[in-house]
């Protein structure tokens, strides 16, 4: 503020007004460092290719080879009955599998309902990973064995949960990274939200992972938000906001693991957001042609995660014939392995749905399963 | 998890009985929990510096440092839903709810999550953490800061829903939702909160088993069946019922979910006779279930229909009418009155 000469003769009620900052008022974070970059990280098709590990991207190849054939084999067992729902990620493995392979065997993973091929390629059992889709169970596997929480549907529901786990885990001093999965439309949700607020105060290690594949069901983006992009929501709660290339698995490959590395290092929690697109319908059960144009597909298959780094290997020398004949091998025995399993018919276990209400069961349940078990009784009798 | 002697005997054999309040001994429950295993953590509003705004948590973030009793931001469903993950990794989170109303923002973490999660993953994940709620009227709260929220929690599979209408409950009950590995719905009656009981904090206390009713004074005439804030009032309605030369037996809930058929049961065959009191509203309030289980197991021992004694079915009112919506002394005695205690019926 300048100062007045002191000769001149001021009238107090002017310098009692003299304007001054709030007194609670103190300056915060600085924005400009969270913001994300202006374009999507891209590394295929850049000189920055030279940099990443050919290991890596043979690793990558093969995953998102066997990713589609997954997608594609899931897909199929709605077909035949054997699903009776499924979400399916074509057009998105490089985020399915990017996500998965950011994280170290320690990390927990927060994968929504469609997610089921991160986490296949942490190393979940496909059927498991399956089961809820199937319709034998919910949760078809023990969360603490692959440190995947439950497919989660109710949108963004499941991101609070991760920062209360990523939270816990810093209090007890593991340095374990919890990433979070969730759709363009999730992150309307008030738990979206209050998700990255808490994350941020807490300076949980989280990663929040948006996938806009451009739809909710069949609602654009345009109708779901009117921020720059998503990756700017970051801003607002004081946490850095990364844009990437969706289809471009070595870019989120990368920025993923910076993320999760700075989330480890005590860094606290990064929002990332891919472009990509949902190949597919929403689920099986969905007609896109009610809201999408096929030139809209066509374009994004041009643009197709496998196809991107299929040629870039190819063209760097890192991928042969020899080498995508393995990749389609290993990607179809997992396909036939997965429908042979998948055409046994589950083991139903009606009174499970009992079992495990309460750690106790309460007289009231046990007299309704004592009910359940009569009637199954006498089902059998009358077979 | 039952020690053998009551907190009011042995503090008064020791001599060292001073009154407690509700408030007190719930907060000495947290305090004792929290010393005792590490895994237990306190979150929500306000409790911690404050203690919270019924002063519950006093002390605690002192005492266990913040990362145990955690101020948190503002948002319900983001505390819950930050619970579920805590507990994922092995914490026992206890969430306070500012108010009865203002629990509304997490139910969908509490009715998708909480309680489903030890089913969904076939046990593999169960989600040991308290939800304290204070509820209920009779303060002077204006809107949204009355409700009787039971019944929501109750119409979900998965969660315990218990309340303590007595000091030593709060500290038993507390206690014991607490160590239990299934999620607890502890909902606190706030206008008891102030209530006070020779119950002494140093003596050994009693950790109650959750599913157990009480009867709280026995009687012949007919059973009176309430939980929580509507327990006082069915005391004092006991006593004047005297006068008319009823002598009322008053069974105290206690745990809503799991429910103590057994107690409730024995009771009403003994009496013949039954009235449900709370503060909730009565259509498919809480009481239709109780006046439907008591129906289908005392049938034959009934002398009358089980009556209700509820709320209004209204929005609470605003604080200067809420003495016309709360079950009182006249109100339960008039049902007593209209239970066909004509001869020959
Ligand atoms: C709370 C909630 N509301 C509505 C739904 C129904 N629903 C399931 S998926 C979906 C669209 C989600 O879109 P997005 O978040 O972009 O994820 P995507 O399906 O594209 O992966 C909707 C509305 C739900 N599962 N949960
Ligand atoms: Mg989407």
């Amino acid at each position: 503020m300048q100062q007045r000469s002191s000769t001149v003769q001021e009238p107090l009620a002017e310098t009692a007004h003299r304007p001054t900052p709030p007194p609670a008022w103190r300056p915060r974070t600085d924005p400009a460092p969270l913001l994300p970059d202006a374009e999507p990280l891209r590394v295929l098709g850049t000189d920055a290719v030279a940099d990443a590990d050919p290991a890596l991207l043979r690793r990558l190849y093969a995953e998102l080879v066997r990713g589609r054939r997954y997608n594609a084999q899931a897909t199929a067992l709605t077909k035949q009955g054997r699903l009776a729902v499924y979400p399916s990620t074509t057009g998105q493995e490089a985020c399915e599998i990017g996500a998965a392979l950011a994280l170290e065997e320690r990390d927990w993973l927060f994968p929504s309902y469609r997610d089921t091929l991160a986490a296949v390629a942490r190393g979940l059992d496909p059927v498991q990973a399956l089961t809820l889709l199937r319709g034998d169970w919910h949760t078809g596997y023990d969360p603490r064995e692959h440190r995947v929480a439950p497919l989660c549907t109710p949108l963004a529901t499941q991101l609070p949960h991760a920062v209360g786990l990523a939270h816990a885990a810093r209090l007890k001093g593991d340095d374990v990274v919890a990433l979070a999965m969730v759709g363009d439309g999730g992150t309307s949700e008030g738990d979206f939200h209050e998700a990255l607020n808490f994350a941020a105060v807490w300076q949980a290690p989280v990663v929040f992972f948006v996938q806009n594949n451009g739809f909710a069901i069949s609602v654009p983006l345009a109708k779901q938000t009117a921020a720059p992009s998503l990756a700017h929501k970051a801003v607002g709660y004081g946490m850095p906001g990364r844009l990437v290339d969706g289809n471009d698995a070595v870019a989120v490959h990368q920025v993923l693991t910076e993320a999760v590395t700075r989330a480890r290092r005590g860094g606290g929690p990064t929002l990332v957001e891919a472009i990509t697109y949902r190949i597919d319908a929403h689920t099986n059960a969905d007609d896109a042609t009610r809201y999408r144009a096929d030139g809209e597909v066509e374009a994004w298959r041009a643009h197709d995660p496998v196809l991107l780094l299929e040629r870039e290997l190819t063209a760097r020398g890192l991928l042969d014939d020899e080498g995508r004949r393995a990749a389609a091998e290993a990607a179809e025995t997992m396909a036939a392995q997965l429908r042979e399993r998948m055409n046994a018919d589950p083991v139903l276990a009606p009174m499970d749905l009992f079992t495990h209400v309460y750690a106790e069961q309460t007289a009231q349940l046990r007299e309704q399963a004592a009910q359940l078990r009569a009637e199954l009784e006498a089902e059998g009798e009358s077979r | 998890m039952t020690t053998a002697t009551t907190g009011a005997a042995a503090a008064k054999a020791a001599g060292r009985a001073k009154p407690a309040t509700m408030a007190q001994a719930l907060q000495r429950a947290m305090r004792d929990a929290m010393a005792e295993d590490p895994t237990v953590h306190v979150m929500g509003e306000d409790v911690g510096t404050l203690g919270g705004v019924f002063r519950v948590t006093d002390g605690l973030a002192k005492e266990f440092g913040e990362d145990r009793c955690t101020d948190t931001p503002l948002a319900e469903a983001g505390i819950l839903g930050t619970a579920v993950g805590m507990a994922m990794y092995g914490l026992r989170p206890v969430v306070e709810m500012q108010f009865d109303a203002f629990a509304y923002p997490a139910f969908e973490q509490l009715v998708s999550h909480v309680a489903k999660m030890r089913n969904r993953t076939r046990g593999a994940m169960p989600m040991p953490m308290v939800i304290r709620v204070p509820y209920g009227g009779g303060i002077g709260g204006v809107e949204h800061h009355s409700d009787s929220s039971e019944i929501y929690y109750m119409a979900t599979p998965g969660l315990h829903v218990v309340t303590p209408a007595t000091v030593e409950d709060a500290y038993g009950l507390l206690r014991a939702a607490i160590a239990s590995d299934d999620p607890v719905v502890f909902l606190e009656p706030k206008r008891l909160y102030w209530s006070k009981s020779d119950w002494s904090p140093e003596a050994p206390a009693r950790v109650e088993p959750i599913g157990k009713a009480v009867v709280r004074r026995p009687g012949t005439s007919a059973t009176l069946i309430t939980y929580g804030p509507s327990l006082p009032v069915c005391l004092e309605a006991a006593e004047a019922a005297t006068a008319e030369g009823w002598d009322l037996e008053v069974v105290d809930l206690r745990s809503l979910v799991p429910f103590d058929d057994e107690t409730v049961a024995a009771s009403v065959r003994r009496t013949g006779r039954a009235v449900v009191v709370h503060e909730s509203g009565g259509f498919a309030g809480p009481g239709a279930e109780i006046a439907a289980r008591v129906t289908e197991r005392c049938f034959h021992h009934l002398e009358a229909p089980v009556l209700r004694v509820a709320g209004f079915d209204i929005p609470y009112p605003p604080p200067m009418l809420e003495r016309h919506h709360l079950p009182g002394v006249d109100r339960i005695l008039d049902a007593v009155a209209r239970l066909q205690w004509e001869a020959g019926n």
